[in-house]
C-alpha cells in the first residue's frame, strides 16, 4: 500500500507537477516542431512514451547490474579475474556513453515496427521519428533513473523506475497535445508578422507554464492524504514529542496569565 | 570539396549572427530555456558547448573519410557523448558548485541539436579549418543568444548581472516569475520576435538597394 502510494506519488509528480516540457524544458524540438497538428502531436507523444518506457526499461537494467558503483555482474567478474574479494568496480562514467547507445538502438526498434506495421504514420512522422534519438526528455529520464538508482538512500527499483519514464511520457504528450490544440486555434488568429510560428509558440508555451505551476504542491498534499497510516507509524515518537511540546506551552501560558490576573 | 565552400572565416562569422544557432536555426532549446537564469550558468554552459563542439567538429572532420553513411549518426553521438563526459567530470572536480546548479543540462548536451547539426551539415564534409572555424562561430552565437536571454531574465528576475547587484531592490521589485519556467518561454518568445522583427527589416532595406544595384 505505502509502495503504491509512492509510485502514485513519483506518477503524478512526473506527469503535471515536475512536468518535463514545461518545468524542465526537454523535449523542446518536437514541442515546436510537430505541435502543428493535434493527431501529429498525440502520434508523436505516444512515440515518445513508448520509447522512453523501452530506454528506461534498458537503461535501468544495465544501470543495476552493471554499471553502478557494486553492481553484481561487474564485481563478480572484477572479483574472479583479480581475486580481490574486497573490489567494487564502479562503472558510472561509462553511463552516457551507454545510454546513449541504448536510446539509439531502441529508436531504431521503434522505427521498424512502425515502418512495417503502420505505414501511414510512419509516413506522418516523417523525419521526426530519427530525431526521437536526440529528444533530450527520453536521455533526461535515464539520467533521472540514474540518479535515483545510484543514490544509496534511494536505490529505485524497476517499477518506480518504469512508472517515472512512462508518466514522463503522459506529461509530454499532454503538454504537446495541449499546445496543438492551442495552435489550431491561434492559426485564426491575427498575430503580429514578427511573432509568427515558434515565437507565439514559446509566448504561449510561457503561459501554460504558468498554468501548469498551480500544480506545485500537490504533491505534498497528496503525500499526506496517502500516507495517513505511514505517517504515525513512521514517526510516531517524535511526532507524539513534538505535539507534547507544541501543547505544552499552551496551558503553560494560559496558566502564567491566569497568575498574572 | 573544401574549395567550393564558403572558407573557414565565412564559416566563422555566419555562425555568430546570420546563422546564430538560437535565433535564426531554432536549435539548442532545452539549455537556452535551462540555465539563462543567471548569466554565470548560461557562461558555463556555453563554455561546456564550445569545448564539445570544437572537439567533437575536429574529430569527426578528422575521421570524414571513414564515416559510412548509415552509421554517420550513431558515430557522432559517441563521439559526443565522449566529450561531453570529459566536460562533465571537469566541472564536477573544478566547479562543483556550478556543475550541482547545471546537473541534468551538463550530460544533456549529448543530444544538444547544435552539435550533432554542426557534424552533419559542415564537420564531415569539410576540412580541418572550415570545421573548426564553423564550431567557433557556432558557439559564439550560441553564448551571444545565452547571453541575451541570460541578462534580461537575471536584471528582471534578481536585479543582478554576473551576481553584481545592479538595481537594488527597493528601486526595483524582482520579478520572481522571470527566473522559474515561464520566463524562460516568455523572454524567449519576445527575444525571437525581436529577432524576426529585426531581420525582416533589415531585408526590407535592403531589398530596394539591391534591386537599384
Amino acid at each position: 500500500m505505502e509502495h503504491l502510494a509512492e509510485l502514485i506519488l513519483i506518477a503524478v509528480g512526473a506527469a503535471v507537477i515536475t512536468n518535463f516540457v514545461l518545468t524542465y524544458f526537454v523535449g523542446i524540438c518536437p514541442f515546436i516542431g510537430v505541435s502543428r497538428r493535434v493527431d501529429m502531436a498525440f502520434g508523436m507523444g505516444c512515440a515518445v512514451t513508448f520509447v522512453i518506457s523501452i530506454a528506461a526499461l534498458l537503461s535501468w537494467t544495465v544501470t543495476w547490474f552493471i554499471l553502478r558503483q557494486g553492481a553484481p555482474l561487474t564485481t563478480w567478474i572484477v572479483r574472479s579475474v583479480t581475486g580481490d574479494a574486497s573490489a567494487r568496480p564502479d562503472l558510472t562514467i561509462l553511463s552516457y556513453i551507454v545510454y546513449i547507445f541504448v536510446i539509439a538502438s531502441s529508436v531504431q526498434l521503434v522505427e521498424m515496427y512502425v515502418r512495417k506495421f503502420h505505414p501511414p504514420l510512419y509516413k506522418s512522422f516523417g523525419v521526426y521519428l530519427p530525431l526521437i534519438t536526440t529528444n533530450c526528455a527520453i536521455l533526461f529520464a535515464c539520467l533521472k533513473i540514474l540518479s535515483y538508482v545510484t543514490d544509496p538512500k534511494e536505490l529505485w527499483g524497476l517499477d518506480k523506475a518504469l512508472v517515472l519514464a512512462i508518466f514522463g511520457g503522459v506529461g509530454f504528450t499532454m503538454a504537446i497535445v495541449i499546445m496543438a490544440g492551442i495552435r489550431e486555434e491561434l492559426d485564426h488568429c491575427d498575430v503580429p508578422k514578427s511573432l509568427r510560428g515558434a515565437a507565439i509558440t514559446l509566448i504561449v508555451a510561457g503561459i501554460l507554464a504558468m498554468a501548469f505551476m498551480g500544480f506545485a504542491g500537490v504533491d505534498a498534499s497528496l503525500h499526506d492524504a496517502m500516507l495517513p497510516a505511514k505517517a504515525p507509524a513512521a514517526t510516531q515518537p517524535a511526532e507524539s514529542q513534538k505535539t507534547a511540546e507544541a501543547r505544552a506551552p499552551g496551558p503553560l501560558a494560559l496558566r502564567q496569565t491566569d497568575r498574572q490576573r | 570539396m573544401a574549395e567550393d565552400g564558403p572558407t573557414p572565416l565565412e564559416r566563422f562569422l555566419r555562425g555568430i549572427l546570420p546563422e546564430n544557432p538560437v535565433y535564426r536555426q531554432l536549435l539548442g532549446m532545452c539549455p537556452t530555456l535551462a540555465v539563462t537564469n543567471g548569466m554565470r550558468e548560461a557562461m558555463t554552459m556555453a563554455g561546456a558547448v564550445t569545448f564539445v563542439l570544437l572537439c567533437a567538429n575536429i574529430l569527426i572532420s578528422l575521421i570524414r573519410h571513414l564515416l559510412k553513411p548509415h552509421l554517420r549518426i550513431l558515430v557522432f553521438t559517441l563521439t559526443i557523448a565522449a566529450f561531453v563526459t570529459i566536460a562533465d567530470r571537469f566541472l564536477a572536480a573544478f566547479l562543483p558548485e556550478m556543475s550541482q546548479k547545471l546537473g541534468p543540462y551538463v550530460p544533456l548536451i549529448i543530444v544538444n541539436c547544435i552539435i550533432i547539426c554542426r557534424c552533419e551539415v559542415c564537420a564531415s564534409k569539410q576540412s580541418l579549418p572550415a570545421a573548426v572555424g564553423d564550431a567557433v562561430g557556432q558557439s559564439i552565437g550560441f553564448a551571444l543568444a545565452l547571453a541575451s536571454i541570460a541578462t534580461v531574465r537575471e536584471v528582471l528576475g534578481s536585479g543582478s548581472w554576473f551576481g553584481l547587484e545592479l538595481l537594488p531592490e527597493s528601486i526595483w521589485p524582482r520579478w520572481g516569475i522571470m527566473l522559474l519556467p515561464p520566463g524562460a518561454f516568455l523572454t524567449l518568445g519576445l527575444l525571437l520576435g525581436g529577432a524576426n522583427r529585426l531581420s525582416s527589416w533589415r531585408s526590407a532595406k535592403r531589398a530596394p538597394q539591391t534591386s537599384q544595384g
